[in-house]
C-alpha cells in the first residue's frame, strides 16, 4: 500500500480582474510515495511544490484529479490525523508560547490530554526548545520557529509528514539537525515527503526524488539511479606532491590539493593508472567511477524543458 | 457540541485576552465612575436615567467596537499571516474553525459585558444609594446588548471570510448604522409604491434589525420589557446569527488559501 498515490491532480488559477484569463500552477500530477521512503519534491521557486503540498493538505482545491493519503481519500478529515504539516516559511500564534502552541495542535489533532504533556515535552526535547518552552513565540528568531514548526508537525506521532522547505531560514548546525530528525523519522517507520530547491539534502537524505518545474513532472526516480550514469570515466587519488610523467602520459586532468593528487582519466587507463602509480611508489587512496550528481539530473532536466518549451514556441 | 471548536473558541478568547482587548474596561471605568461623580455633584432628580443611559450606551458602543475590529481579522488575519495552514491541515473542518472563531468572539463580549454590567450597576447605586425593582430589567437591556453583538460577530466573520479587513470593517459598521435604524426603514417601506415598495421592504427586512434590540430608554425611563419581547428578539437575534454564520461557512468551504 503506498503512502501517497497522486491522480491526476490539477490546479488552474482564474486571474484577473474579471476571472477571465487563466494560468495553470500544475498540470496533471501523477505520483506515488511508498511507505517508509524520504521523498524529495524538487523544483525551482514557483515550479508548483507548494500547491501540491496546499491541495494535498486540502488548504487549496484542485480543477481535477484526485489522491489517497495512507489508502483513504484525502478528503477524509480522519486522513489528517495521520499526517504532519510543515508549512514554508511557517508562523504561528505569536502570543503562544511554545508550550501552548503545541498542547493548541494537540488537542486539535484528538492527543489525550493524559498523553499531550508527555508527548510535548519529547518533541520540545527533540528540536532543542526545551529551555525556551515557556517563551512567547513572538520572541523566537527565524529558525526557532522553524523547530517550533517541525514540532508540531511531528506532535501527535504521524505516520506520514510533509515539510515544505524545511531547512529554508536554517543555520548549518540546523539543517544538519533536520537532516538527522528526517532519517530518525523514516527508522521509526514513518513516511516524509518534502520539498525543498537544495539538492544538496535532497541528495542526501532521499530514497527517491521527483523533479518539477513550471507546474509539470520532469523526472521521478531514486536517486541513485538517477545519478547512476557513468560517464566513462574515473577518479584516482593518491597521496602525493607531483605528478608522475607516466600519469600525464594518460592524458590525466591533475589537481593537487595539500599532499594529495586527484586524476581523472577514461576508466580503460585504470589498470595503466595504478601500474604506474606502482612503480613510482606512490601511495593509492581511491578509485571512483565518476557519477552524474543530482545536480546535473536536475539541471539537464530543467534545460531540456526549457529547450522543449522553446521549440513549441 | 465537538470539542475542535471549544479549543478554538477558547484560543480565540485566549488571543483577545492577550492582546489585551479587555484594557477597554479601564476606560469603560473611567468614564463612568467620572461621569458617576460628576451627575452626583448636579443631584437634579435624573441621576439614574442619565447614569443608566451613558451606562448602557457605553457598554453597547465599547462592545460593537470590539465585534468589528476582532471579528473583521478573524478569518483574514489567519489567511494572511499563514497560522490558518497548520490548523486547517488537521483534523478539523473549515465549518468548525467559523464556528469556534464566532463562539470565541462572543465568549470574548459577554465576560466584557459582564465587567461592563457590574460597573452600570455599581455606578447607578453609587448616585441612586439603592436598587428598585425596576433595575432588573437593565439585566434585559443588557442581555439584548449581547444579542446585538452575536448578530456583528456573525456579520463580522461573514465579511472576514471572503473581503480585506477595511473592506470587512466598512461593511459591517455601515450595517450596524442601517440596522439601527430598520424600524424607520420598515416605515418609510411602508409608505412607498410599486417595485420601489418591495425592493424597500425587501432591504428593510434583510438588514438586521438592531433598534429592536435597543431597550435602553425605555429601561432607562423605569419601563418594563414584556417576556413576548424578549423571547422574539432572542429568537430573531439567534435565527438571524446562524443564518449568517452559513453564509460565512459556506464562502468559507469553497474558498482557495493560496
Amino acid at each position: 500500500m503506498p503512502a501517497i498515490e497522486i491522480l491526476g491532480l490539477e490546479k488552474i488559477y482564474k486571474v484577473g480582474f474579471w476571472r477571465k484569463q487563466t494560468r495553470r500552477a500544475l498540470h496533471p500530477l501523477h505520483l506515488t510515495v511508498e511507505n517508509g521512503e524520504i521523498f524529495g519534491f524538487l523544483g525551482p521557486n514557483g515550479a508548483g511544490k507548494t500547491t501540491t503540498l496546499k491541495m494535498l493538505m486540502g488548504l487549496v482545491f484542485p480543477t481535477a484529479g484526485t489522491a489517497r493519503i495512507l489508502d483513504r481519500d484525502w478528503t477524509e478529515p480522519e486522513v489528517k490525523a495521520q499526517i504532519g504539516f510543515l508549512p514554508e516559511q511557517p508562523y504561528f500564534y505569536d502570543y503562544l508560547t511554545a508550550h501552548e502552541l503545541l498542547d493548541y495542535y494537540g488537542q486539535l489533532s484528538g492527543v489525550p490530554a493524559k498523553d499531550r504533556k508527555r508527548r510535548i515535552d519529547e518533541v520540545l526535547a527533540r528540536v532543542g526548545l526545551t529551555d525556551v518552552r515557556g517563551v512567547q513565540l513572538r520572541k523566537f528568531s527565524k529558525g526557532m520557529l522553524q523547530r517550533a514548526g517541525i514540532a508540531q508537525a511531528i506532535l501527535h506521532d504521524p505516520k506520514l509528514v510533509f515539510f515544505d522547505e524545511p531547512m529554508s531560514g536554517l543555520d548549518p548546525l540546523g539543517r544538519r539537525e533536520v537532516r538527522d530528525l528526517m532519517e530518525q523519522l523514516k527508522h521509526e517507520g514513518k513516511t516524509v515527503f518534502f520539498s525543498t530547491h537544495i539538492l544538496s539534502d535532497a541528495e542526501a537524505l532521499c530514497d527517491r526524488v521527483a523533479i518539477i518545474h513550471k507546474g509539470e513532472l520532469r523526472g521521478v526516480g531514486a536517486v541513485a539511479d538517477l545519478t547512476s550514469s557513468v560517464q566513462g570515466k574515473v577518479e584516482v587519488v593518491w597521496q602525493g606532491t607531483q605528478v608522475p610523467a607516466s600519469m600525464k602520459a594518460l592524458g590525466a586532468e591533475c589537481h593537487i590539493t595539500g599532499d594529495t593528487v586527484r586524476a581523472v582519466i577514461a576508466d580503460t587507463q585504470q589498470d595503466a593508472a595504478i601500474d604506474a602509480l606502482r612503480r613510482e611508489r606512490l601511495r593509492l587512496i581511491a578509485i571512483t567511477p565518476l557519477r552524474t550528481s543530482l545536480e546535473a539530473y536536475f539541471v539537464e532536466k530543467l534545460q531540456h524543458s526549457q529547450t522543449t518549451a522553446g521549440t513549441t514556441v | 457540541m465537538s470539542a475542535r471548536i471549544v479549543h478554538i473558541a477558547s484560543n480565540t478568547f485566549r488571543e483577545a485576552v492577550r492582546d489585551r482587548v479587555l484594557y477597554n474596561l479601564i476606560a469603560f471605568a473611567l468614564l463612568l465612575s467620572g461621569a458617576a461623580i460628576f451627575i452626583g455633584q448636579i443631584s437634579i432628580e435624573i441621576e439614574r436615567l442619565v447614569v443608566v443611559n451613558l451606562g448602557l450606551t457605553a457598554v453597547s458602543l465599547f462592545g460593537v467596537v470590539i465585534a468589528i475590529f476582532i471579528g473583521i481579522g478573524l478569518v483574514s488575519k489567519e489567511i494572511e499571516k499563514r497560522t490558518l495552514y497548520t490548523v486547517l491541515s488537521r483534523p478539523v473542518r473549515r465549518w468548525e474553525f467559523i464556528v469556534g472563531k464566532f463562539f470565541g468572539l462572543a465568549g470574548t463580549l459577554v465576560v466584557n459585558t459582564f465587567f461592563m454590567a457590574i460597573g452600570v450597576f455599581a455606578a447607578l447605586l453609587y448616585v441612586a444609594h439603592k436598587f428598585s425593582s425596576s433595575d432588573a430589567f437593565i439585566l434585559v437591556a443588557l442581555y439584548f446588548i449581547v444579542l446585538e453583538f452575536l448578530i456583528l460577530c456573525s456579520l463580522a466573520l461573514l465579511f472576514s471570510s471572503f473581503s480585506s479587513p477595511l473592506l470587512s470593517a466598512v461593511f459591517t459598521f455601515a450595517l450596524f448604522i442601517i440596522g439601527s435604524f430598520a424600524d424607520d426603514l420598515r416605515g418609510f417601506a411602508a409608505m412607498t409604491h410599486g417595485i420601489a415598495r418591495w425592493f424597500a421592504t425587501a432591504a428593510a427586512y434583510l438588514v438586521p434589525n438592531f433598534s429592536a434590540l435597543n431597550v435602553i430608554s425605555a429601561v432607562a425611563h423605569q419601563q418594563s420589557v414584556g417576556g413576548q419581547v424578549v423571547l422574539q428578539n432572542s429568537l430573531y437575534a439567534l435565527f438571524y446569527s446562524a443564518m449568517v454564520l452559513s453564509g460565512a461557512v459556506l464562502i468559507f468551504e469553497r474558498r482557495n488559501l493560496k
